[in-house]
């Protein structure tokens, strides 16, 4: 674990890997060191911001050195089903790429459940990660312009779903008809860090 | 009678802020609010209202208001030209009109109504957010805009004696950042030894600078990480991001440095008054 400096109200604590993140995000989402305000996992790393005036950035970093990495804590925790309509425009390109029938795509994609490891694209965009998927998805070489709310996509070893109209280079694989951002839900965004997602086939439409 | 505050002129870009969406960070949603948040603060604390309400951010001025009622308003921030007392509590009587001018100095300009504007919040905040979209539209020609109900006493200040706001070379405390490390020494001191112009391709997202380019000493990519306001990311055209009120909450270039914010000092506030053409220096705080 390396603590870096970020400004005058923030920490970044980079790991090893991914599955270090998600350990030490669990851990300290659960009891946040005193006068931080936000927690922000991401690929390798976990920012911690404090509130102004409120807490010693250094006290802040000795409660991260102190926190225990609970590696267990995607078990038993919230699961969310997502239904799909695989019919995404970049499906047949992308299973030929990755040298899979479309059927057999779709079938690792549902085979086993996924994890959001952290967001930050959008508000309500997870970065999804499926414990042994080992998927390696290459990103079109052209992003698109417009991707359509609910596209379903894959890129490097992450699968996520578009809240809302916006560019991006994700491999579309498909559509789900559930809405992951709702202002008016408490809270709005269905796929927070530690969620479990199973993607469901919903046939096609 | 309604209290409210009809837009005549919205002017060049005028939002609603206030304090913003702190503790949503992981779910994307970055902080927001007042770009200058101490004299946002400092507008609230003049017509008596609690320091976050919702106030007017006009940029470069250009707003004209009119009152629907006997309201108290102030403006704080970038003075704007015209006949209004500039960081004095004023009566509005109904159907008077304010209409600010251009800033002489300065960026943004804070128009706080006793009461607080009182548009529907979103996630807590009624600030907008110019890249995610969050929040209410931008202030449009036309638009009623709700004052709510004083809830704390007048506090009796007739004007603040606040300074105006610098036009000119602006120097900031500089802190090392996360990603300093691929620019070495050399890129530190490239950073801090030049002057560094606002191009007008700035807005609340940030400060894009122009000046001579900084040279990584690595390659390869730097997987997204999380980031806050003053951090200067760059890209791989070697010109920092200097990132305010609404930047990303994680990017993919590394940040070299962080300017100095609070509690310390308010220097990512000031930075959120430069204009296109302004300079600006780093100067290196050791802390």
């Amino acid at each position: 674990m390396r603590v870096l400096p970020s400004g005058s109200t923030a920490l970044l604590v980079e790991l090893d890997d991914l599955d270090a993140v998600l350990a030490l995000y669990a851990a300290l989402a659960e009891q946040p060191p005193d006068g931080v305000v936000d927690i922000v996992p991401a690929a390798r790393t976990v920012l911690l911001v404090t509130g102004p005036g409120r807490t010693s950035l250094s006290a802040v970093a000795d409660a991260v050195r102190a926190a225990t990495p609970r590696p267990d804590a995607r078990a038993g925790g919230e699961v969310v089903e997502l239904p799909v309509h695989y019919d995404g425009e970049d499906l047949e390109d992308l299973a030929g790429l990755l040298d899979l029938s479309p059927e057999e795509l779709v079938h690792r994609h549902t085979g086993k459940e996924w994890i959001v490891a952290f967001g930050g694209f959008a508000p309500g965009f997870g970065y999804l990660t499926q414990p042994g998927g080992q998927w390696d998805v290459p990103r079109r070489s052209t992003p698109r312009t417009k991707v359509p709310p609910g596209s379903v996509a894959l890129a490097g070893e992450f699968s996520g779903v578009y809240p809302r109209e916006s560019p991006g280079g994700w491999q579309l694989i498909g559509r789900t008809d559930v809405a992951v951002f709702d202002l008016d839900r408490d809270p709005p965004a269905l796929l927070r860090p530690g969620v479990g997602v199973r993607f469901v086939d919903a046939g096609s439409r | 009678m309604t209290r409210a505050l009809t837009v005549l002129r919205a002017g060049p870009f005028t939002t609603v802020q206030d304090a913003g969406r702190p503790g949503q960070a992981a779910l994307g949603i970055v902080r927001s609010g007042a770009c200058d948040r101490s004299v946002y603060r400092q507008a609230n604390r003049l017509v008596g209202n609690p320091e976050d309400f919702a106030v007017l951010e006009a940029t470069y001025g250009g707003l004209a208001v009119r009152a629907e009622a006997d309201l108290m308003v102030v403006t704080t921030g970038a003075r704007c030209a015209g006949p209004f007392p500039h960081a004095a509590p004023t009566p509005l009587r109904r159907g008077t009109e304010l209409r600010l001018g251009p800033p002489e100095t300065g960026l943004r300009t804070y128009l706080a109504v006793r009461g607080g504007i009182d548009v529907p919040p979103v996630l807590g905040s009624r600030a907008t957010d110019v890249l995610s979209g969050l929040g209410p539209a931008a202030v449009a020609d036309g638009d009623v805009l709700p004052i709510g109900a004083p809830i704390e006493p007048v506090p009796g200040v007739d004007v603040a004696p606040v300074p105006d706001i610098p036009g000119g070379e602006v120097t900031v405390a500089v802190l090392p950042g996360p990603r300093a490390d691929w620019f070495g020494d050399a890129g530190w001191t490239a950073l801090t030894g030049q002057v560094w112009t606002v191009t007008d391709e700035s807005n609340r997202v940030g400060l894009r600078l122009d000046g001579t380019p900084l040279e990584r000493l690595r390659g390869g990519e730097l997987p997204s990480e999380g980031m806050v306001r003053g951090a200067l990311q760059v890209p791989p055209s070697g010109l920092p991001v200097l990132f305010l009120a609404d930047h990303p909450v994680t990017g993919g270039y590394p940040v070299i440095g962080y300017v100095a914010d609070e509690p310390i000092r308010s220097d990512v506030d000031r930075c959120g008054q430069l204009r296109p053409g302004q300079t600006l220096r780093f100067k290196a705080m050791t802390s």
